[in-house]
């Protein structure tokens, strides 16, 4: 295959035309995968399931069944799991030393609800291990690069979902967002990625990071595959006890967004910041009134997340004990033991009200901000991180450096609210510029409105780097 | 200034059962050292009256129905297939209990 497919669309157009099988779309997506390894975005390649799957599909169209689609959303959309996504069957590590040859006997809701759905599961991603960091560089595996330079970082913590979609490795991939992980990743590499409402999407089978901030979302090229998958993958499932069936806020004929001015500040790259700018002005121009808002405490959600993020990683990790399954704990990384520690120290006697009380208290204030916001726009338009891509190795040896990559991100997992990150061109070096937007918990459908609106004024085209 | 010292570290890392080296020590004890003294700005924020956030969803009590679904359970044989220290279709685990020391 030469050319392969952006969108879900065009892969369904594909299949349906008998363009190509699915079992050529495998070999072109596999093909692709083992020249480009250098990206180290695979951890875990699944060949055979990837085939039998696809001849499954091949069979389904022969019967040119009318409804296929729509019974199929996904029908064959090429996905890579994140390796925090529980497999039955497919080795699944969280990218640590500790589940180096664990292999499930079960799969996570999001991975059964997309395989039904029609995708084809090509492998597993890396990431940062358990999902911590911003950069891809904390996996046990080797880094993941950034597919538009590679000396690059990709983002994190949902690495190599991220750079194996934006390298067209795969069409879609499934994320993690606790802190940023994939609106943060998604902008590195310039490409779609949805962080939804907190408790809308199952967690079930997926590693569990830090309880009261982790969601499940997913990348793809267009906002409206995000959209699909979005779909696919949310509502109750009966294990995940924070997930209900919502109904969504819908979009008004008339909008208006605000910019948060604590966003563009020292420290905020300026290419970032006129990027956002500009892209206020697409809004604008469609139509839409776009106001500057205050979120007061911005500055200290890294405080924040800081604190109750490894508080909760700590209690979750205390799980892998190494008898059931796994390594022992001497196989824990470095950032997974700083984590660990972080938060027993703030959880431990005589530190509990201090740290990790006070952050929940603050945490309450940063709602607050969000709720006084929302009272008076649809929805926040925002740069996603402070700076583009920075280079491998530039913060890997400063912990604190690395952790306040998170500003502009973390304190939408706090508030439990969705946010939508969308490319919106480059920067003078030819690396990914973008957005978010956030919106009140349930708003996903005015996110992907505003989304796809600002796709359709731009004429906007997904594109490949050359590699 | 908050500073960490050997013994914080080997006190944290002993509640979460990690072993540590020597180097290792002392990288933690600099590096949480300035992580815990970024968090002194919460200082600044004043929290008088407000409630602690635990969670974002409100719900609470959430119940199921305690029942069996074979479905959703697994047979001795995937419960012990994540390990290789397995003996009669039990896990192996070290000795916790020593010989008595009060005979």
């Amino acid at each position: 295959m030469n050319n392969i497919p952006l969108t879900i669309k065009e892969t369904q157009d594909g299949l349906l035309k008998k363009e190509y099988s699915a079992v050529e779309l495998v070999n072109g997506y596999l093909d692709k995968i083992n020249k480009n390894k250098d990206l180290n975005g695979f951890l875990t390649l699944c060949e055979n399931e990837a085939y039998s799957k696809a001849k499954n599909i091949d069979k389904l169209i022969a019967t040119e069944d009318p409804n296929l689609v729509n019974d199929f959303p996904l029908l064959g959309a090429t996905v890579g799991h994140k390796d925090l996504f529980l497999t039955k069957g497919v080795r699944t590590t969280a990218a640590s030393k500790v589940l180096e040859s664990y292999i499930p006997q079960y799969s996570g809701t999001a991975v059964l609800r997309m395989d039904k759905a029609g995708s084809i599961m090509l492998g597993k991603t890396n990431c940062d291990a358990w999902a911590h960091g911003a950069s891809g560089e904390n996996s046990d595996f080797g880094s993941t690069k950034n597919p538009w330079n590679k000396k690059y970082v990709p983002g994190g913590s949902s690495s190599g979902s991220a750079a194996s979609v934006a390298a067209g490795l795969s069409l879609i991939a499934t994320g993690t967002d606790t802190g940023g992980s994939i609106r943060q990743p998604a902008n590195f590499c310039g490409i779609v990625g949805l962080k939804p409402t907190y408790g809308v999407v199952p967690r079930y089978g997926v590693i569990a990071m830090a309880s009261s901030l982790d969601t499940v979302g997913s990348f793809g090229r267009s906002v409206s595959d995000v959209e699909t998958v979005f779909n696919v993958i949310r509502g109750e499932d009966g294990f995940d006890s924070t997930v209900k069936n919502h109904s969504f806020l819908k979009p008004k004929d008339k909008m208006k967004i605000g910019i948060p001015k604590e966003y563009f500040v020292e420290g905020t790259d300026k290419e970032v910041a006129e990027n956002v700018k500009k892209v206020s002005k697409v809004f604008e121009k469609a139509g839409i009134e776009v106001i500057e808002v205050s979120l007061p405490n911005t500055k200290y959600a890294i405080s924040v997340y800081y604190i109750v993020q490894p508080a909760e990683v700590s209690s979750n990790l205390g799980r892998y004990d190494g008898i059931r399954f796994g390594n022992s704990r001497a196989d824990f990384g470095s950032e997974a033991k700083r984590r660990i520690m972080l938060g027993t120290y703030v959880l431990s006697a005589g530190y509990y009200d201090a740290y990790y009380l006070k952050a929940q208290k603050v945490r309450s204030r940063l709602i607050n901000d969000f709720d006084n916001v929302f009272d008076k726009v649809d929805a926040i338009l925002a740069p996603v991180s402070p700076t583009p891509a920075f280079k491998l190795g530039e913060k890997k040896e400063d912990p604190l450096k690395m952790y306040l990559a998170d500003i502009f991100t973390a304190s939408a997992n706090l508030a439990g609210i969705p946010g939508l990150a969308v490319p919106s061109g480059f920067n003078s070096e030819k690396l990914p510029l973008g957005f978010q937007i956030l919106g009140p918990k349930f708003s996903e459908q005015i996110l992907f409105k505003l989304g796809n609106l600002y796709e359709k004024e731009t004429s906007f085209k997904p594109e490949l780097p050359n590699l | 200034m908050v500073k960490l010292t050997k013994d914080d570290i080997l006190h944290v890392a002993g509640l979460a059962k990690l072993e540590i080296d020597d180097s290792e020590i002392e990288k933690y004890s600099s590096q949480l050292s300035s992580v815990i003294g970024y968090f002194s700005e919460l200082s600044e924020v004043d929290t008088k009256n407000v409630e602690p956030t635990s969670q974002t969803t409100g719900l609470e009590n959430v119940y199921r129905q305690d029942e069996i679904k074979s479905e959703n359970s697994f047979d001795q044989n995937e419960s012990l297939s994540g390990s290789d220290n397995v003996h009669n279709g039990f896990f192996k685990v070290k000795a916790i209990l020593e010989g008595r020391t009060d005979k």
